[in-house]
């Protein structure tokens, strides 16, 4: 099993919702970013999301765009970021997954990517506007380096589209909690549990739910009912406001209430 | 073979690029479009419209003074500029707008770079009683200021857009984000032959207009077909309305004229089909101008209609099959042909279809008298008379 199955499987053990963290790779430089993913882990994170940043974030919304800018503006380059992941493999084995827009693999070649960043030591990848359809490139070159290659569901997939989606997912399914662009929310859809666990039947993978969760209270709502919590834009907003110790110091301590507050609601699940 | 396929691939070109959220949305579409394009119904709505709303059919005029002076072909002018709102770009909205009526939606959104389409969406949803909100970068709207005020008076809500070169690319972007946040009650009209299946099938066949009359009226005039079709690239929206119907005419050459800008070897340009390379971008794999990482560039073209670093997917397939075949026309070029075309013919052209005028110049007196050329004269310059003045240093 790769590192993505054994983490939920050793989170789904203690009774918890794995914690996934959200930050664009190069935000504002890479070096930074190394020391950010230490820290996180360190607080308590499962599973990283790192962003690779595009010119055209059509599904972000102003938060990681603005990330995303400032990544690029740090001239952070898709192969760039398969470095950090490689000099991040000395000192940690947290699920490294890489999410972004299709556009940089495709040029970079989908056969020679999956190669070199299973071989740097990422474990899955998750591309925003490659649905099903458009994945069969990548998936074959996914499946043949062992990563995984994770879809999404959202609210306007149908049972036809979860079906799709359950027949080739891989590593885990990432369900969009709202329509709309990434970004945080102030409330969390009364509906989102019922249609949380409604898919998570369908599935034989983990399912992680992200889009609009903004703090410790939400991620304990959305951890009663899934298998792992995205948390990415209310991460990334300290990158607007901190720089360098202060920003390791802040981002772990959001993290750290996080996962409190995870930990917290499914210990009152089991409790009630 | 007819293009595209079933899953929207010009060769390996096109298909559905986009989040899982819109892929429910875009199937919708495509079920209700394959239903509709077939309708007697909705098909004699769709005429009904054109010729008593849009004015159609427009003339395919003999610029004879103008063919006289350069001395050499005939050309041959597709007067979109005189549809209502003044461009090609009412064909589509038209159609779209019957669409999503058919479809029960009560509110639509358009991207805009040059604003005749923003202005085309708007006239539509006033006619058809819907809600209306336009996204369109900043500087565009700088540039255009005329057309933002005229979608205002149609009383659509025009988003100003800052993000990234405040221009076409950056409106599309935001009115993707907002369509996939209001998905379930909006209903997105692209403007030209670009985007996730179905836009670029859709939008060709609401814009095959132009060159069906184009032909029929190119028979009836000189009794046989014309040698060459030459037609402004941005999108590539008014060029495959005109290619369209000539398809099978194997005999019939095809020019897609796109910006250059400051000139292809400055790098500022507009030109991804005579100098980009293949990506994904907005839904579709095309040619665009990108880095080597995949980071889209910045286009430049004094035409904000023609300012985008991609192009619409089955241009990219016509560019590889060798069917049609794509040139550049500079900024100063097509400024030069948009005063030779008001001097000669008392025709002002819009900045976008300048450039197609400047490739006919150059192209006609290369050619015999015998041969003919058609030119689609996509839209007005009205909206343009800002960017000209400032460019020829006039304070208006």
């Amino acid at each position: 099993m790769g590192r993505i199955a054994d983490k939920f499987e050793e989170t789904g053990k203690r009774g918890e919702s794995a914690l996934v963290t959200f930050v664009t790779a190069g935000d504002p430089d890479l070096k930074t970013t190394a020391e950010v993913v230490l820290e996180l882990e360190r607080s308590g994170a499962d599973v990283i999301e790192l962003g690779v940043p595009f010119s055209d974030p059509m599904a972000d919304g102003p938060t990681i765009q603005l990330s995303s800018e400032r990544a690029l503006a740090g001239g952070t380059t898709l192969p760039a970021i398969l470095d950090l992941v490689r000099e991040l493999r000395s000192s940690t084995q947290i699920p490294i997954v890489l999410m972004g827009y299709y556009n940089p693999i495709f040029i970079y070649g989908a056969e020679r990517f999956a190669a070199d960043a299973a071989a740097a030591g990422v474990d899955g990848l998750l591309i925003v506007d490659l649905p099903p359809e458009e994945s069969a490139e990548l998936k074959e070159a996914t499946g043949r380096h062992g990563m995984d290659l994770i879809f999404l569901l959202t609210p306007t997939s149908d049972r036809s589209r979860i079906e799709t989606v359950s027949g080739l997912a891989s590593g885990f399914v990432y369900y969009v909690s709202v329509t709309g662009v990434t970004g945080a929310r102030s409330e969390i859809a009364d509906t989102l549990a019922g249609r949380v666990t409604q898919v998570k039947g369908e599935l034989s993978v983990p399912l992680v739910v992200g889009f609009g969760i903004s703090d410790p209270a939400q991620a304990g709502e959305v951890a009663k009912v899934s298998d792992g919590v995205v948390v990415g834009s209310a991460l990334v907003k300290h990158f607007e406001r901190y720089q360098g110790a202060e920003l390791l110091a802040q981002a772990g301590s959001f993290v750290k209430a996080l996962k409190e507050g995870m930990q917290n609601a499914r210990g009152a699940k089991s409790a009630s | 073979m007819t293009q595209p396929d079933h899953s929207g691939h010009f060769g390996p070109f096109g298909g559905r690029y986009v989040s899982e959220t819109l892929i429910p949305a875009l199937q919708e579409l495509e079920k209700a479009y394959e239903h509709f394009r077939n309708d007697k119904e909705f098909k004699e709505e769709f005429a009904y419209y054109l010729r008593q709303y849009v004015g159609r059919p427009n003339p395919l005029y003999y610029a004879e003074k103008l063919s006289k002076k350069l001395g050499g072909a005939k050309i041959y002018l597709k007067r979109e500029d005189l549809n209502h709102t003044g461009a090609h770009k009412v064909n589509n909205t038209i159609g779209q707008g019957l669409l999503a009526r058919r479809m029960g939606k009560k509110r639509v959104i358009a991207e805009t770079g040059a604003g005749q389409h923003g202005v085309a969406t708007a006239t539509v949803a006033a006619l058809f009683g819907m809600e209306c909100e336009v996204f369109m970068g900043e500087e565009d709207i700088r540039r255009q200021s005329l057309n933002v005020f005229r979608m205002k008076l149609l009383g659509a809500k025009v988003t100003p857009v800052t993000s990234g070169t405040a221009t076409l690319k950056d409106a599309m972007n935001e009115a993707l984000r907002h369509w996939v946040t209001y998905v379930e009650n909006t209903f997105y009209i692209i403007g030209t032959v670009a985007g996730p299946h179905p836009y670029p099938l859709m939008v060709r066949d609401f814009q095959s207009i132009i060159g069906e009359e184009a032909r029929a009226q190119h028979l009836e005039a000189e009794g046989r077909l014309p040698d060459y079709l030459v037609a402004a690239v941005g999108g590539g929206s008014n060029a495959i309305g005109l290619f369209h119907a000539f398809m099978n005419d194997a005999s019939v050459r095809m020019i897609g004229v796109e910006a250059a800008g400051f000139g292809i070897e400055t790098g500022k340009h507009a030109a991804p089909l005579c100098a980009g390379t293949v990506g994904v971008l907005h839904g579709n794999k095309t040619y665009l101008l990108q880095d080597q990482f995949g980071q889209i560039a910045h286009a430049h073209s004094i035409s904000a209609g023609l300012d985008y670093p991609g192009v619409g997917p089955e241009h990219a397939w016509l560019k590889d099959s060798g069917r049609a075949s794509y040139v550049s026309v500079t900024d100063d070029e097509a400024m030069d042909a948009f005063q030779t075309l008001t001097l000669e013919e008392g025709i002002i052209p819009a900045l976008e279809s300048s450039h197609a005028v400047a490739h006919a110049i150059r192209l006609a007196p290369t050619l015999g008298r015998e041969e003919t050329i058609v030119v689609c004269l996509s839209g007005r310059g009205d909206k343009d008379i800002h960017t000209v003045a400032e460019r020829m240093g006039v304070q208006l």
